[in-house]
């Protein structure tokens, strides 16, 4: 370990701060959903080119396995990997442990449980009629209870540092907030309390704000603390971060109705969201310049690693995707574009394209440490990874974007229902294949990291601490210090 | 104030929240605080549609066996189970249920929706619906006739060739005939819209059973619908 580091850091070393078990244990679990997900969201895409294998049989209802791909997705692989890199990030930020480690593993089995049950309750039919929150009546207090355990098992640590916090701190510390809120209110309030139109507005607040104040702080918190990490070098503006984090936390929250353009929801509050999702896009702009002032004059990171390549093209995509809200939410682009596949081809660029693609880079980076590997089993195949899924995602983007303005249009023109469905039929087979690329990425990855796990325990790719890896050892000291 | 924990912690974290939630669902709660929500055995007692007495004709075993008489009572018990089906299987991921006063789609379905037909317990949560793969739904009442619905949801295929619409098999005794989720998720689907003044819109063969003689066929409609 860097002793001048280590002594300024004050703390323990970070491996003790750390549990790297509940780290891989967490990114594990994120890796298996990811396969579970996508594998059910290819299921579902093969009902639209009439070559549903489990046609009639009830288990097997294409609608069931949707929720199985949206539920998966966002509360298995992206929570878990969440999670994991939290674990990791957090104790080294605050140079604190989180507040028991036996809490994390018992909100580790108890997030497993809520999921298996999950799955099992919507495949028997169970699911509530809310997008995300489609998770059985009977285990949405027992998320809402895991939630809350997650915002004091992290926020502890984080109450305890002393002296101006790293951005990275602020957008968790507003996420553990969020989070439990914002789960309480699409899970609770529309089901039970209040019905009709102003549950709709509910509604849309909720699933948007899943997107917003769940997984888009956690996430771009996670962004500002391993780029500058891994690329060595603090981040390129202070002022900029600041503009960031408070111009999200104001105008996000404020976008939940603009999913209901022109539904019975009065029109002034629809004019109010669509404007707070066109100022959402400036802030936005605000971050990205910011990482890009961050890599400028490192590019030949992107070349060099993996990581920050996925972090970039992610960051790319999130652009694209917020430029694209910016036109989507007009009301002039909604007479088209809403409930077309265009509305489709953003989800999946938002959740996949730029978290996934976080995730992916997270992965790269947490899990040789915390299976104390130096190399991987094949690194070659993570670039596959990295192709196959970047090029499936890219394909399957600018094909739902076309489904949806060819079926828009039709719509509009009143032609018969069934010539829209003839016409978007060669988009879903690009779907399917651009889908199926994707997940071929991402079982040579799971494949990868079994492998080396496994050569990990036989010890061939085994370091020891004394003869580590130098890329390790900027892990000791948190940005917080630069 | 801006970086300290405080500041995030109230400001950002409550204070925005907050903020929104105000705006974003308290203004739409309040302005529609007046209406208040009706529940299903209300809407049962408003008077039956008839394709739910159809049902009753035409199977009467099953029915007695599955939901006793037609009467409010029995109409409660299969809209309730016909909307828990509608939720379960996801019908709502590819049909919607609210007409937008844009893109022709009054023309397309009938009347735009407002914000009345939604105070029930039938929309609890309420069934916008996110994507259309399928049509809006929230017209649909007696647009098809039972037969239309039940050799529909047996086979899609068997209506309309190109659909890619799922087979609900399971909704069927293995005799072929609808089971009591099959009636159920019928009744419900020929409830949408049944509130509305152009109900009956009755576009199958013959006059509507035990109805006024003046609902006309209208071919034209459910041709161009399909
Ligand atoms: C995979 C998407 C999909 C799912 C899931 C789905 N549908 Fe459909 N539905 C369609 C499509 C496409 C059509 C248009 C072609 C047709 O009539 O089959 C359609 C048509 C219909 C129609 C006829 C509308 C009309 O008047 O033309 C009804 C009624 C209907 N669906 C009800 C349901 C119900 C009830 C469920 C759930 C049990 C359901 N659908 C699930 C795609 C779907």
């Amino acid at each position: 370990m860097n002793d001048k580091i280590r002594n300024s850091a004050m703390a323990a070393d970070p491996r003790t701060l750390v549990d790297e078990k509940i780290v891989l244990a967490f990114l594990s679990a994120s890796l298996a959903y990811v396969l579970i997900a996508m594998l059910a969201g290819l299921l579902y895409s093969l009902q639209f080119i009439d070559m549903y294998p489990f046609a009639g049989i009830e288990f097997w209802s294409p609608g069931r396995w949707r929720f199985v791909h949206t539920q998966g997705v966002a509360y298995g692989f992206i929570a878990n990997a969440f999670l994991g890199a939290l674990h990791w990030a957090v104790p080294r930020l605050t140079r604190h442990p989180v507040l028991d480690r036996r809490l994390s593993w018992f909100i580790f089995f108890a997030w497993q449980a809520i999921l298996v049950a999950t799955v099992v309750g919507v495949l028997f039919g169970e699911a509530q009629a809310l997008e995300w929150g489609e998770t059985p009546v009977w285990i949405d207090p027992v998320a809402q209870l895991g939630l809350i355990l997650v915002a004091i098992n992290f926020l502890t640590p984080i109450l305890k540092t002393k002296g101006p916090m790293y951005v990275s701190l602020w957008y968790f510390i507003a996420a553990f907030i969020w989070t439990p809120l914002v789960y309480a209110m699409g899970n609770f309030l529309p089901e039970y309390v209040i019905g009709g139109s102003a549950a709709g507005a509910i509604g849309g607040l909720f699933i948007h704000d899943l997107v917003g104040l769940f997984v888009t702080p956690l996430g771009w918190g996670l962004m500002y603390y391993f780029v500058p990490i891994i690329l060595k070098k603090p981040i390129w503006s202070h002022g900029l971060s600041l503009v960031g984090f408070w111009g999200l936390a104001f105008f996000y929250p404020l976008n939940g109705i603009h999913h209901f353009l022109y539904s019975p929801i009065p029109m002034f509050l629809q004019y109010g969201a669509i404007i707070a999702t066109i100022a959402v896009e400036l802030v936005v702009t605000t971050v990205i310049i910011n990482f890009f002032g961050t890599i400028y004059g490192r590019g030949d990171a992107l070349r060099s690693n993996l990581s920050i390549r996925w972090f970039y093209i992610g960051m790319v995509f999130y652009f694209t995707t917020c430029l694209q809200c910016a036109f989507q939410t007009t009301l002039t682009f909604q007479r088209i574009i809403h409930f077309t596949d265009w509305v489709v081809g953003h989800a999946h660029l938002v959740m996949f394209g730029v978290f996934g693609f976080w995730i992916m880079g997270l992965m790269l980076y947490l899990l040789p440490r915390v299976m104390h590997v130096d190399e991987w089993y094949r690194p070659r195949w993570n670039h596959w990874h990295f192709w196959l899924t970047g090029i499936g995602m890219l394909i399957m983007f600018f094909d739902l974007t076309s489904a949806g303005l060819v079926q828009g249009f039709l719509w509009k023109a009143l032609a018969p229902w069934s010539d829209s469905i003839t016409a978007s039929k060669p988009f879903w087979l690009i779907r399917t294949i651009s889908g199926t690329a994707i997940i071929i990425g991402q079982m040579l990855f799971i494949a990868n990291v079994f492998m080396t796990w496994r050569l990990s325990k036989s010890g061939a790719l085994q370091s020891t601490p004394t003869q580590h890896d130098p890329t390790h050892e900027d892990d000791a000291g948190a940005p917080a210090l630069a | 104030m801006f970086e300290t924990k405080s500041g995030i912690f109230l400001i950002a974290g409550l204070g925005f929240f907050m903020l929104a939630f105000v705006v974003m669902a308290l203004i739409p709660i309040s302005i529609y605080s007046g209406e208040s929500e009706q529940s299903v055995e209300e809407i049962a007692a408003d008077g039956l549609t008839h394709e739910f007495v159809d049902l009753a004709e035409r199977f009467p075993e099953k029915f007695n066996e599955y939901f006793g008489k037609p009467d409010p009572k029995s109409y409660a018990v299969a809209l309730r189970r016909g909307h828990k089906i509608y939720v379960g299987e996801g019908c709502w991921h590819c049909h919607s249920q609210f007409v937008r006063p844009v893109s022709n789609e009054e023309q397309r379905w009938g009347s735009v929706s407002y914000a009345s037909e939604y105070e029930n317990e039938l929309q609890r949560p309420v069934l916008f619906g996110t994507r259309r793969v399928g049509p809006d739904l929230i017209r649909e009442a007696a647009r098809r006739s039972n037969d239309w619905h039940i050799a529909h949801f047996y086979e899609p295929r068997y209506t309309v060739p190109t659909s890619v619409m799922p087979s609900y098999r399971w909704f069927f005794d293995d005799d072929g005939y609808p089971n009591r989720d099959g009636m159920s998720i019928i009744t419900y689907i020929q409830w949408l819209g049944s509130w509305q003044p152009e109900y009956p819109y009755w576009t199958g063969e013959g006059p509507p059973p035990a109805l006024k003689a003046d609902a006309a066929p209208d071919a034209a409609g459910s041709e161009e619908n399909v």
